[in-house]
């Protein structure tokens, strides 16, 4: 954890970002409203941290981390990344600009081509990036391939002769060929066996130590994320419902839809899965299209009151190092810390941890 | 349940073989299980242990050529589901042996309506009329928990969402009362909210129905919660077998032990470093000759790289009714 005293500027920044994907209907095909994929969400990940980011499908946590390294057009907010605001970098700039942010893909038979080599794969980047000769070339793919586990051997394979395991360590070299500071791993493990996914997830937290990597980790595996992150940001329909440190988030969630979430994941231990209380919700998340008004998990909520379905709630810090978006938390009256109206005017996150 | 009653599902010496240009591949090797009345028996294993081929042989669901069942034995009931003819089989699934597969959207035939879907099993095995049908299979969706089941007959596939779709794909397998109800990874592709209300609705069927099922997955979090008994799969094998609560405190085979290691835990203490099982899944080609789980064993000897193990007890009761392992190691004293 982090010095509170000597708090290091965040390496990533994000404000109010939003990503709309539009709707077009009818004969016309006129813009008859939006997909909020994303809908207003701010963090801030520090240096060498490792930030969690869980949730259900279509919560949009995948569209937060492409959104990111701007492989959309955000519709709204500020993506700060080492101190450039990425959001708004013209294209020549953007491509200067990403060497340092990169990313791992969820399938690893997807996202590499079939026809290219393991070395044609992993040198790519430094073909793009660099004007290094070939040797110069060489020599970093071979290191890459040590890093993550691959032997030299393989350098002129091809992808489908490589296992699920053997393919996400390529991607992860590729990730790491242009010594990237921070990288997005778009639930890397989510197509792995089980006994392959401990593999790959002690392989991320190595290269992290050993490179000084900056992690947003996306996954819906919530043991997996307790295990790997430092600070977790829960997702619901396109807005942070929970962002927390580890610990306190698994021991306590505040949110309601978190304690739903956490309660719903199966324990491998049948005395505890008698005993355990399980919160079960109730129907499907609704469509980002059309999403509730009020707040948006007010449609499922089992403490669901009547301002839960006029007024959105804030994202705001109610502990120390605590932000949670939910009514329960906003005023002092209801269960919470006293302080959390004050806490609410300011809604900054990781800057007073 | 019961030790004395007759096993519902009695499978013997279980072998598939799939004929391919590398190869024979020996996906299913000498498995035998049993199902009791009421039972869920939970099916565990990696991608290629052999768990969905092993369902899938039982009731002819696998394309031969390539697949080929060489051996063994079928006993639903006192008929043997190998030697019936396919016409026979055919009356067997969907009226004696239900199936859920994992993905509802590509299972479900998206141009017919669910109701239309629902009702065909009915009308082809129970020799209901249409209004019968459709009487029971508004029955059938209120009992899976769909809201106003009978104007939901009408709708297509891709009007629900994965649960929702789940669900009917559940009371399509459960329309005509079958004996066996054969889930195959039917949680998987749902996410853990709505993982979490199937695991509850098939809870409370099994009160209700008292079927007995095979549950195949990979999440040992789902079978803790849900089985009775649990068969561990490895390689086209059966590795360990045990009553649920005997295979998570005292598990006996290595895979079944550096399985339980490897997942993190939701409580408890968080291990610095995750442990891993080195390597990887075995390749299946050619008969077995040694264990397959050697190359990745911590324990390996010699006997296991010229002997595949038989299952033993380990509780002095038969193989496949109490503990059961298969494993040529065996720590004295481990087990009473």
């Amino acid at each position: 954890m982090l010095d509170v005293t000597k708090a290091p500027a965040p390496l990533v920044q994000v404000r109010g970002l939003k990503m709309y994907f539009p709707i077009y209907s009818g004969l016309l095909r006129r813009h008859t409203g939006d997909v909020k994929a994303v809908d207003g969400v701010s963090f801030d990940i520090m240096p060498g941290e490792t930030l969690g980011l869980v949730g259900e499908s279509g919560c949009g946590k995948s569209t937060v981390g492409r959104a990111l390294l701007r492989l959309y057009e955000i519709t709204d907010g500020k993506v700060v990344i080492n101190g450039t605001d990425i959001a708004s970098l013209a294209p020549e700039a953007l491509r200067r600009a990403r060497p340092q942010m990169q990313m791992v893909f969820q399938d690893p038979q997807a996202s590499l081509n079939p026809r290219m080599t393991l070395a044609d794969i992993i040198g790519e980047p430094l073909d793009e990036h660099t004007d290094w000769d070939s040797n110069r070339k060489l020599a970093r793919i071979y290191e890459l391939m040590d890093a993550v586990g691959l032997n030299r051997r393989f350098a002129n394979r091809f992808p489908h002769e490589f296992s699920g395991g053997q393919r996400q360590r390529i991607g992860i070299a590729r990730a790491l060929a242009l010594n990237p500071r921070f990288i997005v791993c778009d639930e890397p493990i989510a197509a792995l066996d089980v006994s392959i996914q401990a593999q790959v997830v002690n392989l991320l937290e190595d290269l992290q130590d050993k490179f000084g990597l900056t992690y947003l980790f996306i996954s819906h595996d919530l043991s997996m994320v307790r295990h790997i992150a430092d600070r977790v940001a829960v997702m619901y329909l396109g807005r942070i419902a929970e962002l927390s440190p580890r610990d306190a988030l698994y021991a306590r969630p505040l949110h309601p839809y978190a304690e739903a979430l956490l309660s719903a994941v199966p324990e491998p231990d049948p005395t505890l899965a008698q005993t355990r209380q399980r919160i079960i919700l109730q129907g499907d998340v609704p469509s980002p299209a059309n999403p509730p008004k009020g707040c948006n998990f007010c449609t499922r909520c089992p403490k669901v009151f009547d301002l839960c379905r006029q007024l959105k709630p804030e994202l705001a810090e109610v502990e120390p190092g605590r932000f949670v978006a939910c009514h329960l938390f906003s005023n002092t009256t209801a269960v919470g810390s006293t302080d959390a109206l004050q806490a609410k005017e300011h809604n900054q996150q990781g800057d007073n941890r | 349940m019961a030790d004395g009653a007759a096993p519902v599902l009695d499978v013997r010496g279980l072998k598939t073989v799939f004929r391919t240009r590398g190869g024979e591949v020996h996906a299913v090797n000498s498995v035998s299980f049993h199902l009791n009345p009421g039972e869920l028996l939970g099916v565990v294993g990696e991608s290629g242990s052999g768990k969905s081929v092993t369902m899938m042989s039982l009731i002819g669901l696998l394309p031969s050529p390539p697949a080929d069942v060489r051996a063994g034995s079928v006993m639903l009931g006192n008929r043997d589901l190998l030697k019936i003819s396919a016409e026979e089989l055919r009356n067997v699934r969907g009226a004696k042996v239900g199936f859920v597969f994992q993905d509802p959207m590509t299972s479900l035939n998206p141009v017919f309506t669910v109701g239309n879907q629902i009702m065909e099993p009915l009308m082809r095995h129970m020799g209901m009329t249409k209004a019968q049908a459709q009487i029971r299979a508004t029955e059938l969706l209120a009992l899976v928990g769909i809201p106003d089941a009978a104007a939901r007959l009408k709708s297509y596939p891709h009007q629900f969402s994965g649960g929702m779709r789940q669900r009917v794909m559940i009371a399509i397998a459960l329309a005509c009362d079958p004996d066996v109800l054969i889930a195959d990874e039917p949680t998987t592709a749902l996410d853990v909210t709505i993982q979490a209300q199937i695991l509850e609705l098939v809870k409370d069927l099994r009160k209700k129905l008292g079927m007995a099922i095979v549950w195949i997955t990979h999440d040992l979090g789902v079978i803790a919660g849900i089985a009775d008994r649990v068969m561990v799969m490895y390689g086209g094998q059966v590795v360990e077998q045990a009553p649920v609560r005997a295979l998570f405190s005292n598990p006996q085979h290595p895979y079944t032990r550096a399985l339980l290691k490897t997942i993190p835990s939701l409580t408890g203490d968080r291990a610095a470093r995750l442990q891993v099982i080195e390597g990887q899944p075995p390749i299946l080609i050619g008969a077995p000759t040694a264990c397959p789980f050697r190359a990745r064993c911590p324990q390996a000897f010699a006997r296991c790289e010229s002997e595949n193990p038989d299952r033993r007890s380990l509780d002095g009761r038969p193989v496949g009714q109490g503990h059961d392992v298969a494993c040529h190691w065996s720590p004295r004293g481990a087990h009473a």
